[in-house]
């Protein structure tokens, strides 16, 4: 766990300089994600690596990172609340778009490249 | 004696006993989410906001002094997103043919939701501070703040909009691509990962390794296509 824990903050540290080092507007994580990656399919990492365990571990309790920054919404609850109509408006209509887009696009042009498709067992696939 | 009211009080509105309600507050949300036989509306994360919310507000707590204290958990967030690297590893032999379908459709997905935030809060009477802000909000959490800063947005709201749109996506996503038809694995992970991010994608990876994988990927790409557009649409936008 600690040895595949500190593959992945070596990876972060590395994006971190870079992303500094040339004044990026892109985090380190995520230059050290693209980096962890192309060092990953370089060396055809196994399943029983040591990263390949601890980011499962990581990735298991992903959504738990995100709660401290998730309860500042407490703060701007009274901002939010007064211009709730723009707020709610501009979240819903660009999440729905983007996501339709995202996914319409990749669709047709994975189909006019006549590549095979992937899809999901349609079975069991209810509107849950 | 001390009071034990007033101890307890105390040992809670430590740093060490705020990092352990959030923690609790994430496990109970764990707990409610296998009890409900994984329905979608019970994320870990939201249960954990709002009962952390609640919490500070009895304890009397500023968010600035929890934030502090919580840094100890929100630290790993950076890890977690250099881990999202392992899944697409292991699903690497899936980009074969997909990569210009899965570019153009990041990039399109990114400027759809660049502008339709900024000329959607525009129309409805926002001022083009909250406009800058709302504009940032698909990106992952830490790419929202960085861009909302260099814009002149606010960066602290614009990781609550990141947050609550990768709720968002946590619980309607799929049912809304199901919807709409897109039932490619590959496809449904891009179109999550592109406007709910982490959230979103680890919403996915618990349903399918695929579709997660492509949902990392596709939080990195687009956290890289919005810190290269949003400057360039600003010159119109705003």
């Amino acid at each position: 766990m600690i040895t595949g824990l500190a593959w992945l903050l070596g990876f972060q540290l590395i994006g971190e300089f870079v992303s500094e080092l040339f004044d990026l507007p892109v985090p380190g994580p995520v230059i050290g994600m693209l980096l962890c990656f192309c060092w990953l399919r370089f060396r055809r990492t196994g399943d029983d690596a040591p990263i390949v365990r601890a980011a499962g571990q990581m990735l298991k309790h992903l959504q738990l990172f995100f709660v401290p920054a998730g309860v500042g919404v407490v703060v701007y609850l009274s901002l939010i609340g007064h211009h709730a109509v723009p707020i709610v408006l501009a979240l819903v209509v660009s999440w729905t778009l983007g996501l339709v887009v995202v996914g319409w696009t990749a669709t047709l042009l994975e189909r006019a490249f006549g590549k095979p498709r992937d899809d999901l067992p349609s079975h069991g696939r209810g509107a849950a | 004696m001390n009071n034990p009211l007033d101890t307890l009080h105390d040992v809670l509105a430590s740093p060490i006993g705020l990092v352990g309600v959030t923690v609790g507050a994430y496990q109970c949300g764990r707990w409610l989410q296998r009890r409900s036989g994984g329905h979608a509306l019970v994320q870990p994360t939201l249960v954990a906001i709002v009962i952390v919310g609640v919490v500070l507000e009895v304890l009397g707590v500023r968010y600035a002094d929890y934030a502090d204290a919580a840094t100890l958990v929100s630290i790993w967030l950076g890890p977690a997103t250099v881990a999202l690297a392992v899944p697409l590893h292991r699903q690497a032999h899936r980009l074969t043919g997909f990569v210009v379908p899965m570019l153009t459709a990041v990039v399109l997905g990114a400027v759809v939701s660049i502008t339709t935030a900024a000329l959607v809060a525009h129309a409805t009477g926002a001022d083009v501070r909250l406009q800058k802000t709302l504009a940032t909000k698909s990106s992952t959490t830490p790419v929202a703040i960085a861009v909302a800063q260099h814009l002149g947005g606010i960066p602290a709201l614009a990781a609550v909009f990141a947050i609550v749109i990768g709720v968002v996506g946590a619980v309607l996503g799929p049912a809304v691509l199901d919807l709409v038809g897109v039932h490619d694995r590959r496809a449904r992970g891009l179109a999550i990962g592109a406007v709910s991010h982490g959230i979103g994608a680890s919403r996915m990876l618990r349903e399918d390794e695929t579709e997660g994988a492509f949902a990392g990927l596709s939080m990195g790409l687009t956290a890289l296509a919005i810190s290269a557009l949003v400057p360039l649409l600003a010159l119109w936008l705003w």
